[in-house]
């Protein structure tokens, strides 16, 4: 039969590494910068990680330097995009490209090396004896997942709270009036542009330390990263509605793998077991989801009523006359 | 007044932009507790000298002095730093944000965490200092213009500004809003503060500055002369160097039928809010029907209507007796309605393709054009080069990229493209905005000679005198519902303005019935 609980809680720990990603990106999308090469970026995450922790034997000091190379792919994402003002959509396909490519080629023979030293998993004392959510929640999860639970409301707070927050939403909004007002739109728009290369990286490092670990080519994050940009629109920007759809979409994966196992399902012949194929059809529908919400979210009416940040994929030149 | 220090002085700026000389060897000065009016065309280099002084763009040449300091401002922090805020033309607000977090935006204090509840209640405390009304949790896009403008001006009293720089800050405001700007300037000269007012509005000037110095095509034309014994027509000749003719030569109207007929319309804006609601109006052949409005008001949300470019919930757009009521543009183009759009580079041209391009796009599908699905390329190219001679549109050819070619010759091109059609509606929403006198004239001949051959014309425009001066009814439009109508011989503003503002008009009242 289908354990739901362990069905949910297998989906809050994967569903993590969708939302470090998609937070990365809310951050850099409320300051104007959209950036496709989520997926590049959390290759190039997972391969660092999973090399440097084989090679040192360290995973912290793996996912520190994951998030930095991820971080210094989404620097010239920034360059591109910001300084010589490319359109952010080929641009982040071309951090695409080099991520799967680069991390490819760095990461040949990796998967032969070995296992590697995993992060630990823990419980959490008292919260873990709630009833049905502390089995979910707080029962069995690595680090990552509870930092996961932090950082959701540490990027709501801080995006709507604070005055770097404030000044995050308007050079997103209206990057003229930030500027009039000596806010550096550039600095800010490079600065969360990096938040959300480093986010990305930490995403990756997620995936091949924790979630399902090792190295396996651009199987490793399998399109998570798109499935993150088109969560980004699905939250609405909103941190908190990007944790539920990320956990959502961690539960979903697992559900997929899971319907697949009984014969029956509520008192009938399960489809999925009987005829294998059916499961691909399943394993496609998070992506086909991903290609709705994109459809939808890019109608131009639809934009002002999802609140998208109204200078988004606009590049910004102080005093630009007309067009 | 002589004694009086100066709060600003500019001494010889030059400012270039890529072959424009927009400020050349410009020279202005500012005396404490004056209202400053900086006066000339649209292009003579206003903005730009006040952008400069505002920290906005760097000078090529020439020196800023404040309060007997020569200084350098690097950008407009370092500027309200000096004491000197600017209030834009286009409002530099953030609609998505409520007031206070507008007017506390770019600052370094509170530093990290904001205590909104006792910051609202700072803003509020200013307000009252001021006069200013506004309420600080509003999100801006639930402003009026009116109350935008006030909430830059607290934005720059909230820095400490003393020196206010306001860029036509009458251009988008009812008259009775420019009555109450008038007070609020009044007073914040009255204690202490110096205002630059530019404008290109002889009466405004005259009403409310002390002094005034003229720019034409970069240069000084008048320097600090007071407002005191000067006359409208001196002002005018200073500006554009020639006199100018107030009126617009036009016969009287001669309506024929009815040629539009709007029943009932209601449409939601972009945000789904109600932007039209029962909207009725009639425009007959040989009439300009002339529609006054403030922004916002449902007025580009009608024109989007009746062109096709806007579903609406409710109600009929009758074209000479047929609904094309959420039907697609082309039906509107088939029942030949020209619209002269507000977003000249959006829905009006496609920027990226040539001028011949553009003016072929409502007739593309048409013989001789085209012969099936193949376009005569020969015959667009004659007829693109006829158009632009006939238009008179400056460009270099008409394989010219459209977005290349500047507003007025833009406009010229779109106009063009309309009305070889043979429009018998022609939908034109702000032709004129932006344009300089010699364009805005050209399009007025237009308009005018529509109208003697007997074209319906419903002429949206936030000019007043525009209104005034070429059309037969004036109709008002406030919050998506239709204020009345006046005849334009014997409207007055302050009816205008009363229309604006929402109170109804002439017959309104029979109407509602």
């Amino acid at each position: 039969m289908i354990d739901w609980i362990v069905i949910l809680q297998a989906g809050v720990a994967s569903g993590t590494v969708l939302l470090f990603a998609s937070l990365g990106e809310i951050l850099a999308e409320r300051s104007g910068v959209m950036n496709l090469g989520i997926e590049g970026m959390m290759l190039i995450g997972a391969m660092t990680a999973y090399k440097i922790a084989v090679v040192t034997g360290n995973v912290w000091l793996g996912m520190v330097l994951a998030m930095v190379a991820a971080g210094v792919l989404s620097l010239l994402h920034a360059l591109v995009t910001i300084n010589f003002r490319a359109d952010q959509v080929v641009s982040g396909l071309a951090i695409n490209f080099v991520g799967i490519g680069l991390s490819t080629v760095l990461g040949e023979g990796l998967s032969k090396s070995g296992a590697v030293n995993l992060l630990p998993t823990f419980s959490l004392p008292l919260l873990s004896q709630i009833p049905v959510l502390g089995p979910i929640l707080f029962t069995n999860h690595n680090p990552m997942t509870y930092l996961g639970y932090l950082l959701t409301p540490a990027a709501w707070f801080y995006i709507n709270r604070t005055r770097p927050g404030l000044h995050l939403r308007a050079v997103g909004e209206h990057p003229a009036a930030a500027d009039a007002l000596g806010i550096n739109v550039y600095g800010l728009r490079y600065r969360y542009v990096f938040i959300g290369g480093l986010m990305a990286g930490l995403a990756g490092a997620t995936i091949s330390l924790a979630v399902s670990p090792g190295w396996f080519s651009d199987l490793t994050t399998s399109g998570q990263g798109w499935i993150a940009v088109g969560l980004v629109i699905f939250a609405q920007w909103n941190p908190w509605r990007a944790a539920a759809g990320s956990y959502m979409f961690g539960a979903l994966r697992r559900l997929i793998l899971d319907l697949q196992g009984p014969q029956t399902l509520l008192f009938f012949a399960n489809p999925f077991y009987y005829m294998p194929k059916l499961g691909f059809f399943l394993q496609m529908l998070p992506y086909a989801l991903v290609i709705l919400i994109l459809f939808i979210g890019s109608r131009e009416a639809m934009k002002k009523r999802l609140g998208t940040p109204a200078a988004l994929g606009v590049p910004y030149v102080r005093g630009e006359r007309g067009l | 007044m002589q004694d009086t220090p100066n709060a600003v002085e500019m001494r010889g700026i030059v400012k270039r932009f890529p072959g424009v000389l927009a400020n050349d060897h410009t020279d202005f000065d500012l005396r404490l507790g004056e209202v400053h009016a900086l006066l000339g065309e649209n292009g003579a280099g206003k903005s730009t000298l006040m952008n400069v002084l505002a920290g906005m763009y760097k000078p090529d040449e020439g020196q800023i002095i404040v309060k007997g300091a020569q200084v350098r401002f690097s950008s407009p922090r370092d500027a309200i730093a000096a004491g000197l805020g600017m209030i834009h033309q286009h409002f530099m607000l953030v609609p998505t944000q409520t007031v206070t977090e507008n007017i506390i935006l770019g600052l370094s204090e509170p530093h990290f965490y904001l205590p909104m509840a006792e910051l609202d209640k700072r803003v509020m405390a200013l307000q009252e200092q001021y006069g200013l009304k506004v309420d600080p949790r509003a999100k801006i896009w639930q402003l009026s213009v009116g109350e935008q403008q006030r909430v830059e001006i607290l934005k720059m009293l909230y820095r400490g500004a003393r020196v206010l720089i306001m860029d036509e800050p009458t251009a988008v405001l009812t008259p009775q809003e420019v009555d109450e700007l008038f007070v609020t300037l009044r007073s914040m000269t009255a204690s202490g503060h110096s205002i630059v007012f530019i404008s290109h509005k002889l009466d405004e000037v005259l009403a409310i500055a002390n002094r005034v110095t003229v720019l034409r095509h970069g240069k000084v034309t008048a320097s600090g002369l007071s407002t005191i014994g000067v006359t409208k027509a001196q002002l005018a000749l200073l500006m554009v160097g020639r006199e100018v003719v107030f009126s617009v030569d036009k016969k009287p109207a001669v309506p024929g039928e009815v040629a539009l007929s709007i029943d009932d319309i209601c449409a939601e804006n972009d945000r789904g809010l109600p932007a039209l609601r029962n909207f009725s109006l009639q425009v007959r052949q040989g009439e300009i029907i002339g529609m006054v409005g403030v922004a916002g008001n449902g007025q580009s949300e009608l024109a989007q209507v009746i062109t096709g470019l806007r579903g609406c919930s409710c109600g009929r757009v009758l074209i000479a007796g047929e609904d094309i009521a959420n039907m697609k543009p082309y039906a509107a183009i088939k029942r030949h309605v020209a619209h002269v759009p507000e977003d000249r580079h959006g829905v009006g041209s496609s920027p990226g393709l040539s001028l011949a391009d553009n003016l072929i796009m409502k007739n593309y599908r048409e013989s001789p054009v085209s012969k099936g699905w193949v376009l005569n390329r020969s015959v667009v190219r004659k007829q693109a080069n006829q158009l632009k001679t006939e238009y008179d549109i400056i460009a270099p050819s008409i394989d010219v990229q459209a977005r290349l070619l500047s507003g007025g010759n833009l406009q010229k091109a779109i106009l063009a493209r309309e009305m070889s059609a043979g429009p018998k509606l022609i939908i034109a929403v702000q032709p004129t905005r932006g344009l300089d006198v010699g364009a805005i004239e050209a399009v007025h001949k237009v308009l005018l000679q529509e109208r003697e051959k007997g074209t319906a014309i419903l002429l949206i425009s936030e000019e007043l005198e525009e209104i005034m001066a070429l059309a037969d009814r004036i109709v008002g439009i406030y919050e998506g519902k239709n204020m009345g109508e006046l005849p334009a011989q014997t409207a007055t503003l302050t009816q205008i303005g009363l229309m604006m503002a929402g109170t109804p008009q002439g017959s309104a009242q029979t109407k509602e019935q």
